[in-house]
């Protein structure tokens, strides 16, 4: 059956059962948006130099709400994080969120279904911020998430608490038995002078092929700070489409990583709105992808509002076939004076069919801005490694030191430790192994 | 060449008034009509006007057929006129235009001094004065009204050297194999929309050969003028250089002010062989509209240069201050081993102009050089945007390139935008980019004050000194001209 008539299937069908609540005339209006707008081919400018319209040919089974998960403890075991015995654990099972998985020890954080928060005292919230990337990301892709809204989440940290513990949360696709198509949506709201850190990571089990389309939606209020982690290592079978969309809505502090090292074709769009005064946001990216896998980085900073500080630095490394395109966009509001803007994108190929598509871009409405970009694709420094080997380190470790140092400028920003040690650990192993 | 009439013309205004609303208020000085009887083809485009154009122009039969090959191919294309680009405009009536239109006087005018003398007062207001400008300055002009050459400057002098610099319909007559050899060779008629149009409907250009081995002893030259009312100007430029030769090439433009907008698309074509150069330099001043951002050129453009032979060097240089919008990228294939290809631009949108330019450098072959210098000015109402490419392929070993590009912003509703296409495929190449973004700094200009520089001069000053880069890459010739161009343009436009 056609992807696109499977998925209508599908949403008839829950619309049929469930369609009269809260979020039935958003899930509708998204699924007549995607119907419109289809898969975007290389012809979407967004999608000029990622080909996702090949993933969607396989046939995928699409997962009918709670579905029972047939994950044992073991199962998570391989997929956890270091330092998860002290975190807040939030498990999605093929884009379903499961309660029985979860562990949630720290008090001020609250979670709850979306289709439930959107009844409750948290309406007011929920109408307000959902589906607000949409503004961003104009594509079916992010529509076909939020036409099937109604199996997310709402994470909600209470006002003026900072959390203890960090909040980890895992993105699992049992593919053992079947293709899968998960579609995890979440809705973040941090409340006034609330803090919290956020690792997220991506894992399937199973040899079948998996397509992850993830939307998640951040709100951040006045005073509060948050870090967001993003790990992806996942495997060369799988692709995915994450989608990180992030509103400052009042004088805040945001600063996110986002470590991509293996997958099929990954896509991540981070946005980041800075809606208030005085914001400031940090972006880092790392990606080393090898084999054939292809790493596709979106970002959009938009300055609407005057003072906001924002920096971003992504850097690359390529080796084998792999591929990778980084497109970050700048914007800056007509009255956005005083912005400072700074983008930074570097690449380096370790090998002669790796390739990268870059495209540093800045929109500029404001003349009382500084902002930069700039983006540098070479090799390894040779007088570098010349340094290195006369005095007598072998070439391989010269070359894994250099790739290494070049890397840290991205792993020091990684606050919590063991995430970082973490991360650092799975370089190293691929230099050790891969580097020729 | 007269300078004096670059000087700006200013309104007199309230003396509360900033220097920026006074500048920005200083008129197009090149508005002006000139009334000459022109000798037009009917309004519209099918194939009998290209049939017309043809038979005017007396053309060979292949020269009709490859135009109306390129006109069918532009008919499949009918609606899909391009529209990524950041600019705005209502969709054009291509049959509103009259695609061809002569000054009726010319009658194959054999030296200048036959030429009407209505059209040569123009050219003295123009500050191109042909007898003049044959004394003084040593250039060689081929000059553009409408839709034809009207008179080609120094032939026989550069003819001793077997260069030839001749209008296009005289290509096409006298060396046909030349032209039929290079003709879209680098610009394919199914290139891109307005390519596709142009090789339809063009009507005149310049034409410039260099043997081998031969470096052009002066500056060649075409002034592009469009006058007739509701013309559009489509000119075709083909210049190549053999083995080893130089050429150092400057086209000028400017039109009349009128209200509704006239479309200018235009195609260039170089060529250079092994260890050829051409040196490319453009000061594009069409008329920009008015300040309600009425009227204006549409200036779609499609330029490029092939580096075909190793060793071989293209460089564009442009100053872009007209039009009301400007689509353009000068581009070079860098196919030859050794290869350099260099962009170097100014752009200054005011008012309401938009202009969306830059450049493409296609690295092909091994040790391939490119450095690109942009430099983007915007005030007024205006957008200006940079977007450029740079590829480099698989077997581009050793490619090398360095973009730079400048915003500078004079007022808080104008944009600047920047969008660069990096594209690498092979892994000793060393790519790099950088752009900045900013206003001319209060303490500059306090420091120039501070010094009994006044606030005009001093931006002035600045400005000059932001686009240096660029503007120490055109002829002499042309650089004071420039300059005098960007001043008109903004001088004083800091509050």
């Amino acid at each position: 059956m056609n992807t696109i008539e499977y998925f209508k299937e599908r949403f008839d069908q829950i619309q049929s059962e469930n369609g009269s609540n809260g979020l039935g005339s958003l899930r509708q209006a998204a699924f007549n948006a995607f119907s419109k707008m289809g898969i975007p081919t290389v012809k979407h400018e967004e999608w000029k130099y990622t080909r996702i319209s090949g993933a969607f040919n396989k046939e995928y089974k699409f997962p009918v709400n709670r579905m029972v998960n047939h994950l044992s403890e073991d199962d998570l075991k391989a997929i956890r994080l270091p330092g998860s015995e002290q975190a807040n654990e939030l498990v999605f099972v093929n884009g379903i969120f499961s309660f029985p998985l979860s562990v949630i020890p720290s008090a001020e954080l609250i979670v709850l279904p979306l289709q439930e928060a959107s009844s409750n005292e948290y309406k007011d919230i929920v109408v307000k911020h959902l589906g607000h990337s949409s503004n961003y990301l104009k594509d079916g892709i992010n529509a076909l998430n939020t036409a099937f809204v109604q199996d997310g989440i709402f994470i909600h940290v209470k006002k003026g608490q900072v959390t203890q513990h960090p909040v980890y949360i895992y993105n699992i696709t049992d593919a053992r038995s079947d293709n899968i198509f998960s579609q995890p949506r979440s809705l973040l709201h941090i409340s006034e002078n609330a803090q919290v850190q956020l690792v997220e990571t991506y894992a399937t089990i199973g040899l079948g092929e998996s397509f992850t389309n993830q939307v998640m939606e951040i709100i951040v209020e006045k005073d509060a700070m948050v870090e967001y982690y993003k790990i992806q290592n996942d495997a060369g079978h799988t692709n995915q489409v994450s989608s990180t969309h992030i509103r400052q809505i009042g004088k805040s502090y945001i600063h996110t990583v986002v470590i991509s090292l293996n997958g099929g074709i990954v896509r991540n769009n981070l946005n980041v709105v800075l809606e208030a005064e005085h914001c400031e946001a940090h972006l880092y990216g790392l990606y080393f992808p090898m084999g054939q896998t292809h790493i596709d980085n979106h970002t959009v900073v938009d300055n609407v509002k005057p003072n906001c500080l924002s920096n971003e630095l992504y850097k690359g490394i390529l080796n084998d076939n792999a591929s990778a395109v980084f497109n970050g966009k700048i914007f800056v509001q007509p009255n956005a004076q005083k912005t400072n803007a700074y983008q930074s994108n570097k690449n380096i190929l370790l090998s002669n069919s790796a390739s990268v598509n870059t495209k540093p871009q800045l929109e500029i409405f404001a003349d009382d801005v500084k902002c930069s970009h700039g983006c540098t694709v070479g090799r390894l420094n040779e007088e570098g490694l010349f340094y290195l080997r006369s005095r007598g380190i072998s070439e391989k470790i010269a070359k894994s030191l250099l790739v290494h140092a070049f890397a840290i400028d991205i792993l020091e920003h990684i606050k919590p430790e063991p995430i970082r040690m973490y991360v650092d650990r799975l370089i190293s192993e691929r230099l050790e192994f891969n580097i020729t | 060449m007269k300078t004096e009439i670059y000087t700006p013309e200013r309104n007199v205004v309230d003396d509360d008034r900033t220097t920026i609303e006074r500048t920005i208020l200083s008129d197009y000085k090149y508005g002006f009509v000139t009334d000459i009887q022109a000798d037009e083809a009917p309004m519209g485009l099918n194939e009998d006007t290209i049939r017309f154009i043809s038979a005017k122009k007396n053309e060979p039969q292949w020269m009709l057929e490859w135009r109306l090959k390129a006109y069918r191919h532009w008919c499949t294309l009918a609606g899909e006129e391009p529209t990524w680009a950041n600019v705005k405009y209502p969709p054009i009536n291509f049959q509103d235009i009259i695609y061809y239109s002569a000054p009726k006087n010319k009658t194959n005018s054999k030296s200048l001094e036959e030429i009407d003398p209505e059209l040569r007062r123009t050219f003295e207001k123009l500050g191109i004065s042909l007898n003049e400008q044959k004394r003084l300055s040593g250039v060689a002009v081929d000059i553009v009204v409408d839709s034809v050459s009207i008179g080609t400057t120094f032939k026989e002098q550069l003819a001793e050297l077997g260069i030839i610099f001749c209008s296009m319909t005289e290509a096409i007559q006298e060396h046909p194999e030349l032209v039929k050899k290079y003709l879209s060779s680098v610009v394919p008629i199914t290139d891109n929309y307005f390519a596709a149009l142009n090789s339809a409907v063009f009507t005149d250009g310049s034409f410039c050969y260099i043997p081998k081995g031969v470096r052009c002893p002066m500056e060649l030259s075409t002034y592009f003028r469009i006058n007739a009312e509701n013309t559009g100007q489509f000119e075709r430029t083909l210049i190549v250089a053999e083995e080893g030769s130089y050429v150092s090439y400057l086209e000028g433009c400017t039109a009349p002010m009128r209200d509704e907008n006239q479309l200018h698309a235009a195609v260039v074509e170089l060529i250079a062989l092994d260890n050829a150069e051409i040196k490319y330099s453009t000061v594009q001043n069409w008329y920009p509209g008015d300040k309600e951002g009425k009227g204006g050129i549409y200036n779609f453009v499609t330029k490029r240069g092939i580096c075909k032979g190793n060793n071989s060097k293209i460089s564009w240089t442009q100053v872009e201050t007209g039009s009301a919008i400007t689509w353009k990228y000068p581009s070079v294939i860098l196919k030859g081993d050794n290869s350099v290809g260099e962009f170097y631009s100014v752009a200054v949108t005011n008012n309401y102009q938009q202009a969306d330019t830059g450049t493409k450098m296609l690295h092909l072959g091994k040790n391939t050089k490119s450095r690109i210098v942009s430099k983007g000015i915007s005030a007024g109402f205006s957008n200006n945007s940079y977007r450029g490419l740079v590829h480099v392929s698989k077997n581009a070993a050793n490619a090398r390139n360095f973009s730079q590009c400048d915003s500078l912003l004079l007022g808080d509703k104008c944009g600047a935008h920047t969008f660069p296409y990096i594209e690498v495929k092979n892994n000793t190449a060393v790519v790099e980019h950088e752009a900045t973004t900013s206003k001319i700094g209060e303490d500059q200009i306090f420091y120039c004050n501070q010094r009994g520089i006044d606030t005009e001069t001093a931006v002035a000053l600045i400005i000059n000194g932001f686009a240096k880069e660029v503007m120490n890459q055109l002829p002499m010739e042309f650089a004071v001209e420039a300059q005098k161009l960007l001043a008109i343009s903004l001088e004083g436009s800091v509050g």
